[in-house]
């Protein structure tokens, strides 16, 4: 995957970012820091293929993402994308089961509750396929969130801030987690984050407050 | 997974709202409804009952009363005529049949309707079981009636003066079931059929202040009444009363001796048409008596009730629509809370399509539980209404009967339910991901 040229302009405060170019080779990780407002979520928003960027492109496979249509753009997350939110957002009206299977369904794969079963106790929360999202604790939820993002094997794994709320011992875990998870579909990780304690972990590190150029206000 | 699945949970996670809105749908549909089911059924009724009598003759009074009483037995006779009077009805060379009928008594509520043969025949209702009568007091029930009382032939019943509720009771003249109908979906079926003469011997020694022609009970060896007549003495039964063989001719009854006995009522067939311009003048202006035109007076007695049919209708409409409103408002509601839902979903995959597609379903599956829920909540009130109303009863309203505008119905509150989520649909289609995302 590349990425290169990318500049984004928001359009409520018209400030533009600009990001530097960047190549990752498939199954390797990357960690991108930055203070907030550096651009992080914006970033993998655009590479997750969620926002169009102003300019630049983002090759994933020899595919330019945002050359796609509508349509093809969809496809493509669902066959290579998932993603891990800092707010998990499960379905509240569905159960932590039904939340994987919509999961699956939406991305037009077929039912598999076997999958299912065997990631939730993967992630040591099969005592919870039941359970409503509002029955779940932070920790739950999130290993919950982990599961929806890989369950359709992604090629790349993206995950926002995911530590950002736990305390060490957890945000080991779920660094770990997330790392297993990637492992097992030979997908690349990417994780978006502030946190220094994340960072000893990963080689790949993409500092958007050092590399960052901002351009400032444009009117 | 589907949208259907998806769809359905959504609406059970907020069971308070969507019971709501499906129950407000329910009512609503549910007056329509039952108003198309029973203004069909009551018209037909009124219609079919009507069949093959072009007038009533009966005693002066309100013509609608004179055609509910006789011909629809669901109001009280505006009196009685005189046999003398009716012998110039009988000789009109404009009147091609002539049914009698004396009323005035009932047996638990149902009306013993003193009659000829013609009445069966003019409804082509046929005897299930046992005869037809031929003797004095030997009455034929009606399907219905021998189904709710449990009426059996042979059994003997006292019948009561009055049509409506426990008169005095005829308990020295016991009268006799000798047959009982086939059910024919007319008014016969909730009616006990004897001759004229049955009536006439149960009522003897008339009672001048009585206003109607059924006197207070008595029944004494009269010997005047009949003339073919032979007495039986060898009935079965301890009593011993005496039994007259009654005319079979029609209007045989109608004889010099008895000039003096009344009906109630006659109802005609004209030989000509031309005879519907004519004679019912000459009835009400050359006589004491009165006639009346079911069509006319069925056609009067609807646009009658039409009014009050309108104001329901009006009122079931406005159900509907605040109905439809509250379902636009709960799932517009919803788009606010699910945004979040809709872009999440959209990153796993969803396509606007998708979303939409699930939205409008939602909208489809509350309005469509809620319609359904209201044609059965018509089929069973009117059921109910037709159990517990006697009245109601009379008209033979069937609650099972489906309607094709039921369809109709159920087709335009489907539509109803995709325009009112057409809006919330639309926002669903049409959030941004990231925008979404990032709040």
């Amino acid at each position: 995957m590349h990425f290169f040229n990318l500049r984004h302009r928001y359009t409520r405060s018209k400030f533009t970012i600009s990001y530097p170019d960047y190549t990752l080779n498939e199954k390797e990780h990357l960690l991108i820091v930055g203070g907030s407002g550096s651009g992080k979520t914006t970033l993998l928003h655009i590479l997750s293929g969620l926002l169009k960027p102003t300019a630049g492109e983002v090759v994933i496979n020899g595919t330019s993402m945002y050359e796609l249509s509508e349509a093809g753009l969809d496809q493509f997350r669902r066959n290579h994308i998932g993603i891990v939110f800092q707010r998990v957002h499960l379905i509240s009206a569905l159960t932590v089961t039904e939340n994987l299977a919509l999961a699956q369904y939406l991305a037009k794969q077929p039912g598999n509750s076997g999958i299912i079963n065997t990631l939730l106790s993967e992630l040591g929360i099969e005592g919870k396929a039941k359970s409503y999202p509002n029955e779940l604790s932070f920790g739950e939820s999130q290993r919950v969130g982990i599961a929806r993002a890989v369950i359709n094997k992604p090629k790349i794994l993206f995950a926002d801030e995911p530590t950002s709320n736990l305390d060490d011992k957890n945000s080991e875990k779920v660094l770990m987690l997330l790392q297993q998870q990637a492992e097992k579909n030979e997908a690349s990780l990417i994780i978006a984050t502030h946190d220094e304690r994340v960072k000893r972990h990963y080689d790949n590190v993409l500092d958007l407050d050092q590399e960052m150029i901002a351009e400032g206000e444009e009117r | 997974m589907n949208i259907f699945k998806l769809s359905y949970s959504y609406l059970k996670k907020s069971p308070l709202n969507t019971g709501l809105n499906i129950l407000l749908l329910a009512l609503g549909i549910a007056t329509i409804t039952s108003l198309l089911l029973f203004n069909n059924q009551f018209r037909n009724n009124l219609i079919q009952n009507a069949e093959g009598i072009d007038v009533v003759v009966g005693a002066k009074g309100s013509p609608i009363q004179l055609i509910l009483s006789s011909i629809y037995h669901i109001d009280s006779p505006t009196g009685n005529i005189s046999l003398e009077e009716t012998h110039g009805v009988l000789m009109n060379p404009m009147v091609a049949e002539v049914i009698p009928l004396a009323l005035g008594d009932s047996f638990e509520g149902y009306r013993i309707v003193g009659t000829e043969r013609s009445y069966l025949t003019l409804y082509s209702a046929e005897i299930n079981e046992g005869n037809f009568w031929e003797y004095s007091k030997e009455v034929v029930a009606g399907a219905k009636v021998a189904e709710k009382l449990q009426l059996s032939v042979g059994d003997s019943i006292i019948s009561s003066h009055g049509i409506e509720e426990e008169g005095a009771s005829h308990e020295d003249s016991p009268l006799i079931i000798v047959g009982i109908l086939e059910e024919s979906g007319s008014v016969l079926d909730q009616l006990l059929l004897t001759s004229v003469e049955t009536v006439w011997d149960v009522h003897d020694h008339s009672d001048p202040d009585e206003d109607h022609e059924e006197e207070e009970h008595e029944e004494e060896d009269h010997h005047d009444e009949e003339h073919h007549d032979e007495e039986h003495h060898d009935h079965d039964e301890g009593h011993s009363e005496q039994r007259t063989k009654v005319s079979t001719e029609p209007m045989g009854f109608m004889t010099d001796d008895n000039l003096d006995k009344e009906l109630t009522s006659l109802l005609i067939t004209y030989r000509s048409p031309i005879a519907g311009a004519m004679f019912p003048r000459f009835i009400n202006d050359q006589t004491d008596m009165q006639a009346a035109a079911p069509g006319f007076e069925i056609t009067r007695l609807l646009s009658l009730l039409g009014i009050g049919f309108d104001v329901l209708r009006i009122f079931g409409i406005i159900l509907i629509l605040a109905s439809i409103l509250g379902v636009f408002i709960a799932l517009y509601n919803a788009m606010k809370e699910r945004k979040y839902d809709l872009a999440i979903m959209r990153t796993l995959g969803g396509s606007r399509v998708t979303l939409m597609a699930q939205i409008l379903l939602e909208g489809v599956l509350l309005v469509l539980s809620g319609s359904i829920l209201g044609i059965l909540f018509a089929h069973f009130g009117i059921a109910f209404l037709s159990g517990s109303y006697q009245q109601a009863e009379q008209f033979n309203i069937d609650p099972w009967v489906f309607l094709p505008e039921e369809f109709l119905i159920l087709g335009g509150a489907v539509l109803l339910g995709i325009f009112s989520a057409l809006v919330p649909s639309i926002i669903a289609y049409r959030t941004s991901i990231s925008t979404t995302l990032s709040k």
